[in-house]
């Protein structure tokens, strides 16, 4: 038995580094307006399997927000009290870091945190938390999300998860994969032969929807992440995909072609209870809820090409709200309400585009990007993009500013489903 | 025999270990494809199976007229062309003599566009095979049209060669 587990163990070790997501980063033009954070060593830090304060780091500097400064030395939140502030402030942070880990008798991390401030005195915030070995990362992500929400007014995204698909048409196989928000801790959640599409989670963050086509027909599956238990969903006659959740997580929308074009209906996160909610000859696909649950965005080709559309989640007539370039597909709505995201193809090239929905302001946001996901604040949209011969992922900051590269050493990524927020 | 035994043991085991990363909260049940089906029983070599003459299964002749089972597209079109017309009538003639046997209609695009959208569209090419049979006679029950989109491409390269092979809409007998 001891054996197994270590060779499973050192098997996954292997399979961890060589799917590990490299990140690269690019931030353009935020110079200063970065809120300036020293951040320094946790004391007994290497007693973890993860250097605390290099996870914090990396969160921060990713997040495009921050001018990390480190600050070259050991300090424990147990001495908070006699740090020099003063001197912090000089050298440019608003705030610092300090904290703590300690191994427990019973082999858990008590990993403790404060966040001092520099310009007033005292202290901002603290954290303390006792997690397993393999929760340091985590641990230490929503210390970076503590940080992120306490300077910022914005709930951090560093301790979510996003799901994405792998694709290998030539050796015949097909990976749903469920990962840390940085790319960290890839683990598999569905393997098959045959392509699967259109990954979304559930509200609460216990499943997924997919479409799988290992029947030869596309077929919406929810599955349970942590027993790995799967149900159909919809297996109407016809294409069944395109599953999308209401916040409640009571129903998800699909898109059916049981009528013999492609409706947009709602089935019961069960399974039953399939109500129609559009109607004309014209395809009607993509159904997306508004973070309130009342409205649910969609594309239709009903004007002659790909528009997205609105209507009430009850179904009914819907209202244009795309007008600009002939080919506009894949709405995606922040959780706050504010911004609409979308795919426009203009002059042969696709593109993503992000509207404030108040004042109907768009604004282009990357180039060569399909299958966008919002992050559960609102502030990020990752998509899938082609670059030498691959699809990898990426991921742009709402106002354009930020830009992340996610990439792995083989392989094409692609379909990513960002995850919500979760205790 | 034997030997397939033990390579589907290995496949399988191999299997299991790599959906078995990173042990995390998620999944300690990882979904594995299903097995491979059993292996076919030993045929005695002294058996002789009857044989009547002129009753080949059609659709197994691969001179046959039936062996064509694709239908191509125009780009951004969803009309059955004329070169399509003679797969639609021979496979509609063969269902409305056979009507115990069944076809799904998987249509397909090039891979330009969205994955979803493209799913509609593959549809919509289904369909039209669907309606051009169901209009010489095979009835409701024989048929079903879906779509596979751009999701499993005959031919990988990008340009006009292998778009057009992949604008095709097939028909698979269950």
């Amino acid at each position: 038995m001891k054996k197994l587990h270590f060779l499973l163990f050192s098997v996954s070790l292997a399979m961890g580094s060589a799917a590990n997501a490299q990140l690269q980063i690019e931030i353009a033009g935020v110079g200063s307006n970065q809120i300036p954070v020293a951040i320094a060593a946790f004391a007994d830090e290497s007693v973890a399997p993860d250097k605390v304060s290099a996870v914090i780091r990396a969160d921060l500097e990713r997040s495009g927000v921050f001018k990390v400064i480190d600050a070259g030395q050991v300090i424990s939140d147990r001495d908070a009290g006699s740090i020099n502030l003063a001197a912090f402030k000089a050298s440019g942070a608003d705030a610092l870091v300090v904290g703590s880990v300690a191994k427990q008798p019973d082999g858990r991390f008590a990993i403790r945190y404060k966040l001092m401030d520099t310009v007033k005195g005292g202290e901002i915030s603290q954290m303390g938390g006792e997690v397993q070995p393999r929760y340091t990362r985590l641990q230490a992500h929503r210390i970076a999300d503590d940080v992120y929400e306490k300077l910022t007014g914005v709930r951090g995204i560093f301790s979510t998860r996003i799901a994405y698909v792998k694709a290998d048409a030539g050796a015949k196989r097909y990976v749903l994969a469920v990962s840390d928000a940085d790319g960290e801790n890839e683990v598999i959640a569905t393997q098959g032969k045959e392509p699967i599409i259109s990954p979304s989670w559930s509200p609460d963050g216990s499943k997924v929807a997919y479409v799988s086509m290992e029947d030869r027909k596309p077929v919406v599956y929810l599955q349970d992440l942590m027993t790995g238990r799967r149900n159909v969903i919809s297996n109407q006659k016809g294409n069944n995909s395109a599953p999308s959740w209401s916040p409640d997580g009571s129903t998800l929308a699909v898109a059916l072609s049981k009528d013999g074009n492609t409706e947009i209906y709602s089935v019961n996160s069960g399974g039953t209870g399939h109500r129609r909610l559009t109607n004309n000859a014209a395809i009607d696909t993509e159904p997306q809820f508004s973070a309130d649950g009342k409205t649910i965005y969609f594309t239709s080709d009903r004007s002659g090409g790909p528009q997205i559309y609105k209507m009430s989640a009850a179904g009914g007539n819907a209202t244009r709200v795309t007008f600009n370039g002939s080919y506009n597909i894949s709405p995606r709505v922040s959780s706050d309400g504010k911004t609409l995201a979308w795919i426009s193809q203009r002059g042969g090239a696709f593109s993503l585009y992000a509207m404030d929905l108040a004042s109907g302001q768009e604004l282009r946001l990357a180039d060569g990007a399909t299958e966008p996901s919002f992050s559960p604040n609102g502030k990020y949209i990752m998509y899938a993009t082609k670059g030498g011969g691959r699809t990898s992922l990426a991921v742009v900051s709402v106002d354009g500013r930020v830009k992340q590269r996610l990439t792995t050493k083989a392989g094409n990524i692609r379909e990513p489903s960002w995850g919500p927020f979760m205790k | 025999m034997r030997n397939f035994k033990s390579v589907a043991f290995i496949v399988s085991t191999a299997a299991l270990l790599a959906a078995c990363s990173s042990p995390t909260k998620l999944n300690e049940t990882p979904v594995v494809e299903k097995s491979p089906e059993p292996a076919a029983p030993v045929a005695d070599t002294r058996d002789i199976r009857p044989v009547e003459t002129g009753s080949v299964d059609p659709l197994n002749d691969p001179q046959g007229v039936l062996a064509n089972r694709s239908v191509y597209f125009d780009y951004d079109s969803f009309v059955v062309r004329a070169d399509g017309q003679p797969v639609v009538q021979n496979h509609s003639g063969f269902l409305t003599k056979n009507t115990s046997r069944k076809v799904l209609i998987q249509g397909n695009t090039d891979e330009r566009g969205g994955t979803e959208y493209n799913l509609a569209l593959g549809q919509k090419r289904a369909e039209a095979v669907r309606r051009s049979m169901a209009s010489l006679g095979v009835s409701e029950g024989q048929i079903e049209a879906v779509s596979l989109g751009e999701e499993k491409p005959k031919a990988t390269g990008s340009n006009e060669e292998s778009w057009a092979e992949n604008r095709r809409a097939d028909i698979v007998y269950q």
